[in-house]
């Protein structure tokens, strides 16, 4: 039976963490390769990376990066943020990771998803989306609106007509990031995530507001979720990847316990 | 030297990657002449089964991997990899290599457990039931599981040859192994420290019979 991935998400800018993250000692850390060799031992199922860097000029950096982060952990990770051309997907593929991401852009320029999804697979291709709870609409008839750069813009795009036709598009999955409980650790935006997970045939990763393990078990039953992205509540140490999946283990959901 | 086939199907460098780390050495190469040198060989893939036969035939390599079987050197088929062995892929109605008898079929859509319906593709980590003591898959305790990531899956006429079965929603053939061929559907290179095991072990393997 499959078990549901536990997803440590790391922010790069300019090829290092945008936060410090704190490890055995209380070590600060800043290098992305250290940081995902730490929560490769730990046991996490997937490392997701989103590149902040604002000049494109420093995109090599982040090229490097891959590269030597996928010659030390030999699970799954993903790179999202700059993407914007085949071309783009193309040079993080070949540095070593599985699947890319794309956020603002895929709304901005659907037919990116499906050149993706024929040049490398769909399985290549995450759709990232940013997600607002709203007034119902006409335009928004879920009650749910896509925003893009950082929450800041809104599309009058509907989140889960979105999700349906990004999946038509050929994604291969989703990561679903509620703004409103992006940062608040209070936990993740259940009806959203159960809303998405349950009306899309490709899994949904939920992001945005884990604090507690109890947050991860909620989303992964109730939310239907087929993975669960975290942050902070790793960053900082106030639980390991083992710890969170100990726990809910305990709690009748199935995750990978040996690595 | 170990052989890796490159044949358009995906990123073949993580293979490489993973028998570097292992102190491996090992070359990705398209060309049979290259390839034949090997003292064993890894046919990988991530892909569509239609296009990767066509990449194969257009480097001949549909003639040269069913002789490198036969001839007796190791070989370890990786997700596409091993769907193409054989006889048929239900995916793009595709004639494959016809190594193992049996045909590579789409999970039904209507797969569930627990009443919850199974999504497509099979993404992610699961639990090989391993059926012997091969000698690839030594070391490797019950716990241990592998990344999946397919839409797929291989169904061996001879149920002996399967010697991992998997289950997502139905049990599937997810390592098979006859004589001097292994092949698995998932992947090795990126399972962490279990599937390493199976790498190196690949690498040391003679080419022999399980028990």
């Amino acid at each position: 039976m499959l078990s549901k991935r536990i997803i440590p998400c790391l922010d790069v800018r300019d090829g290092k963490l945008t936060k410090g993250i704190k490890f055995k000692g209380n070590i600060d850390i800043g290098d992305p390769v250290e940081a995902a060799r730490e929560y490769y031992e730990q046991g996490a199922d997937e490392i997701v990376f989103y590149d902040i860097t604002a000049s494109s000029d420093e995109r090599d950096i982040m090229i490097d990066v891959v590269t030597r982060v996928a010659e030390t952990i030999f699970i799954p990770f993903s790179v999202g943020g700059g993407i914007r051309t085949v071309e783009d997907m193309r040079r993080v593929i070949l540095a070593g990771a599985e699947k890319i991401s794309i956020n603002s852009e895929a709304v901005k320029n659907p037919p990116l998803i499906s050149e993706g999804a024929k040049a490398f697979g769909s399985q290549c291709v995450v759709l990232g989306m940013d997600v607002k709870k709203v007034e119902a609409s006409v335009k928004t008839p879920s009650g749910y609106e896509m925003v893009i750069h950082g929450g800041r813009v809104f599309t009058g795009v509907d989140a889960l007509w979105w999700a349906k036709e990004a999946e038509n598009l050929g994604a291969g999955e989703i990561c679903l990031n509620s703004i409103d409980a992006d940062g608040t650790q209070d936990g993740y935006e259940i009806t959203l995530t159960h809303l998405i997970s349950t009306n899309v045939n490709i899994p949904v990763i939920a992001s945005g507001g884990a604090g507690k393990p109890e947050h991860l078990r909620d989303v992964l039953t109730r939310g239907t979720a087929d993975a669960a992205l975290i942050a902070s509540m790793v960053h900082y140490r106030h639980y390991t990847i083992s710890e969170i999946k100990k726990y809910l283990q305990g709690s009748g959901i199935r995750t990978r316990m040996t690595w | 030297m170990i052989g890796i086939i490159d044949y358009q199907a995906g990123n073949l460098t993580s293979v490489a990657r993973a028998l570097r780390y292992l102190g491996m050495p090992c070359r990705v190469s398209d060309d049979p002449n290259v390839l034949k040198k090997a003292n064993r060989i890894i046919f990988p893939g991530v892909g569509a089964a239609g296009e990767a036969m066509a990449n194969l035939r257009q480097k001949q390599l549909d003639l040269w991997i069913p002789e490198w079987v036969g001839e007796g050197k190791p070989v370890l088929g990786i997700c596409l990899g091993t769907q193409v062995i054989f006889e048929y892929s239900e995916e793009n109605d595709t004639k494959c290599l016809g190594i193992i008898p049996g045909a590579v079929k789409r999970f039904p859509n209507n797969l569930q457990e627990d009443c919850m319906p199974l999504k497509i593709p099979h993404m992610g980590w699961n639990h090989v039931a391993f059926q012997n003591d091969h000698p690839v898959f030594r070391d490797i305790t019950d716990e241990a599981q592998f990344y999946f990531v397919h839409s797929y899956y291989p169904a061996p006429t001879d149920d002996r040859l399967v010697i991992g079965w998997t289950d997502y929603g139905q049990l599937f053939c997810s390592a098979l192994a006859r004589r001097n061929l292994v092949a698995v559907q998932f992947h090795p290179e990126k399972s962490g420290r279990p599937g390493l095991q199976i790498l190196a072990n690949f690498c040391r393997w003679g080419g022999e019979d399980a028990e």
